[in-house]
């Protein structure tokens, strides 16, 4: 029986295989979406959620934090990116495996995969305590995963992360937030989900014996059925085009002249 | 893309009728399902793209200054240090991360693809050094020098001398036994990392009458007394140290012999041969990194209304540099793999290695061309690619020294 005030963690993050922030993007000729026959690699968000959970454990160490586990859902390709979690530092990986033409899993199917998921973990010695995940994809930007699985799940959820402090004593974590008028501190109660921004903290790179050691550490397989989601789309896209080309702009000689082009252009009020 | 671990018997006698025509070598083919030159495993992908973003990130923003002021950043040998790029190929018992050479080769060409300076000193460290204490060592002085190598210590290697280079066992230092003890005169000149390495291969003639027979591989550390006597100021690769060194009277103990007295030439002989790729591997890095500086300007460099890159001289120059640049990949990393697998590999790491170093120069300075005024000034980099290019027709054997390499197999073969 384990005293009811130390908690240990188990941190789930899930990743997702996204096209790469290097790659320049173009519309497909269908304008149904965009070329994806491009670099890809671990949604940038993502990485920085794998690196938090990593820090959590260097900062409150290997009893406190018992387990670091990334999941991802996606065609096989996707296991990449699982190698590279392993590599910088998570302790297993889960890939539920979608087929190879199976259009990208919407955010609310993600939600529900993951929450059965931590359905399955149970209650015992392998419960979820916290989700850290992206705040969003570069490629979609939607930005929703996270809180709907808050929702669907019924936990605590601080997105934008700034900063994680984590008082497993109390079963409270600290998250300062990213908002528009700074930041805001909000102390959630154990288990929470966690989006991570951008500030939070800075990946580090997957040296060359982590990258040897990750070739052990587990990696489950399941499938869709495993978990009781349907990957159905629910929404449909109808079209996909390149933003308007830039117009060259013109120079103004005074302020005035600035209002008066303002005014022209139907953006201020008359 | 993973073909390396799914191997199906292929029918011999297609094979074998093509490797009795084209082959200059015996091999045995028979159990593999062969797969393209490019194929890597899943652990070699992940380091190469670790790598990049190391290169990229870390060493990216100081190569400029590493280059102007002539010094490697200390931190930058730290960060290698810290990626375990420094003990690629060493077992993991002695700290290393037991890597396949062509993971050694994979780094020593991303890091080039930034800075061709930081790659030679990850290339000596690894190809030459590791791997001579590694092949040749006793238990002993494994498992004293390759921790330590893998760690924090720079290695060097040091052969060349003011008077033998190409005729490297010409070489003068001398080596005269004194009780335990082995004392060293001499000087070396030419040496990679010298200014930072603590720990140094030293060959040196025990009996002269012998000739090279005499000559005898050497473990010293910087505080035996190892002097670092002129930085040599150079066109390229400015940021690797190259140094002239001196022995007076450096007293080495006799555990410090490496495989036996007499056998240093052995040991040289054979470990340039693999340090031959690595050099392939930098050159190859290199041109890959002015290319890839200089193509992507061409498409918004606009000049009589259209991208430079869109012009049929241009396009037809890429192309150019981009087939040079493909042979030079197959043929270093085809070398590498022979080696892997135990084939010889000689006449391949020769040729791999002269011929990075010619698309290196060419690729390089093209590059510069295609980025008109702005690739010849400093501030791109791309004019640095070029002048870094250089010594590879230079060091570790020079371009002279490969064709007649090759040429003495093709004697052999044909005559």
């Amino acid at each position: 029986m384990r005293p009811s005030a130390a908690r240990l963690l188990n941190i789930l993050v899930p990743v997702k295989r996204a096209v790469d922030y290097s790659v320049k993007i173009r519309v497909n000729p269908q304008q149904t979406g965009i070329d994806t026959n491009v670099k890809h690699s671990m949604n940038p968000f993502d990485e920085i959620a794998v690196e938090e959970a990593i820090r959590l454990r260097e900062t409150l160490g290997a009893s406190v934090v018992k387990s670091i586990k990334a999941v991802t859902i996606g065609p096989p390709k996707s296991v990449d990116i699982l190698r590279t979690a392993l590599a910088v530092g998570a302790d297993s990986a889960v890939h539920v495996a979608l087929p190879e033409s199976a259009p990208s899993p919407e955010p609310l199917a993600v939600a529900k995969t993951l929450q059965a998921l931590i359905k399955k973990a149970g209650d015992g010695e392998s419960k979820v305590d916290m989700v850290i995940l992206g705040k969003q994809a570069i490629d979609d930007d939607l930005g929703v995963t996270g809180q709907m699985l808050a929702g669907l799940l019924g936990w605590s959820q601080a997105t934008f992360a700034s900063k994680v402090e984590v008082d497993e004593g109390k079963g409270e974590v600290v998250v300062t937030r990213e908002i528009d008028g700074g930041g805001e501190e909000v102390r959630c109660k154990l288990p929470v989900v966690i989006t991570t921004d951008l500030r939070l903290n800075e990946p580090r790179y997957a040296s060359l014996p982590n990258i040897m050691k990750a070739k052990k550490k587990p990696v489950e397989k399941l499938s869709p059925e495993d978990l009781g989601v349907d990957y159905t789309p629910q929404l449909e896209t109808l079209k996909v085009t390149e933003p308007p080309k830039r117009v060259g702009g013109g120079k103004v000689a005074s302020v005035e002249e600035l209002v008066a082009k303002l005014k022209e252009a139907g953006v201020t009020a008359a | 893309m993973l073909r390396l671990a799914a191997r199906s018997a292929k029918p011999l006698a297609t094979l074998r009728s093509a490797s009795r025509t084209f082959a200059t070598s015996r091999c045995v083919r028979s159990e593999r399902s062969p797969a393209s030159l490019d194929t890597f495993t899943e652990e070699e992908q992940l380091l190469r793209e670790s790598v990049r973003r190391f290169a990229v990130d870390v060493v990216g923003p100081k190569v400029r200054e590493m280059d102007e002021n002539e010094m490697m950043d200390p931190s930058v040998i730290k960060g290698l240090y810290e990626q375990g790029l420094m003990g690629i190929e060493t077992s993991a018992d002695h700290g290393g991360a037991e890597c396949s050479f062509t993971s050694a080769i994979i780094a020593i060409e991303e890091l080039a693809k930034v800075d061709p300076s930081v790659s030679v000193l990850c290339d000596v460290h690894n190809t030459l050094v590791n791997t001579v204490i590694r092949k040749y060592g006793n238990k002993e002085q494994q498992d004293k020098w390759l921790p330590l190598l893998a760690e924090s210590k720079l290695g060097s290697f040091c052969l060349s001398e003011p008077a033998s280079g190409s005729d490297a066992f010409a070489l003068q230092t001398r080596a005269k036994k004194e009780g335990s003890h082995w004392i060293l005169n001499g000087s070396k000149m030419w040496i990679t990392n010298s200014y930072e390495a603590e720990i140094f291969l030293i060959f040196a003639n025990a009996s002269l009458i012998k000739g090279y027979k005499g000559i005898t591989c050497f473990i010293a550390t910087k505080d035996m007394g190892v002097q670092i006597a002129k930085k040599e100021e150079k066109l390229g690769i400015r940021a690797s140290s190259t140094c002239t060194i001196n022995f007076d009277d450096l007293k080495i103990p006799e555990e410090n012999v490496l495989g036996g007295e007499g056998k240093g030439y052995k040991i040289a002989i054979e470990i340039l041969n693999e340090g031959r790729i690595g050099i392939a591997a930098q050159m190859l890095g290199l041109a890959q990194g002015a290319f890839d500086k200089a193509v992507p300007y061409t498409f918004e460099r606009k000049q009589f209304g259209q991208p430079i890159g869109t012009f049929q001289g241009m396009q037809f120059q890429m192309a150019q540099a981009a087939i040079d640049i493909e042979t030079a990949r197959l043929l270093t990393y085809n070398a590498a793999r022979r080696k892997e697998e135990g084939l010889p590999f000689t006449k391949e790491a020769a040729m791999a290695k002269y011929w990075s170093s010619v698309v290196a120069q060419r690729v390089s300075g093209q590059a510069i061309e295609w980025a008109g005024g702005v690739g010849f000034t400093r501030e791109t980099g791309i004019e640095k690619f070029w002048r870094d290019s250089k010594i590879g027709a230079i060091y570790e054997g020079t371009s002279n020294i490969q064709l007649q390499t090759i040429a003495k197999f093709l004697q052999k073969e044909y005559s």
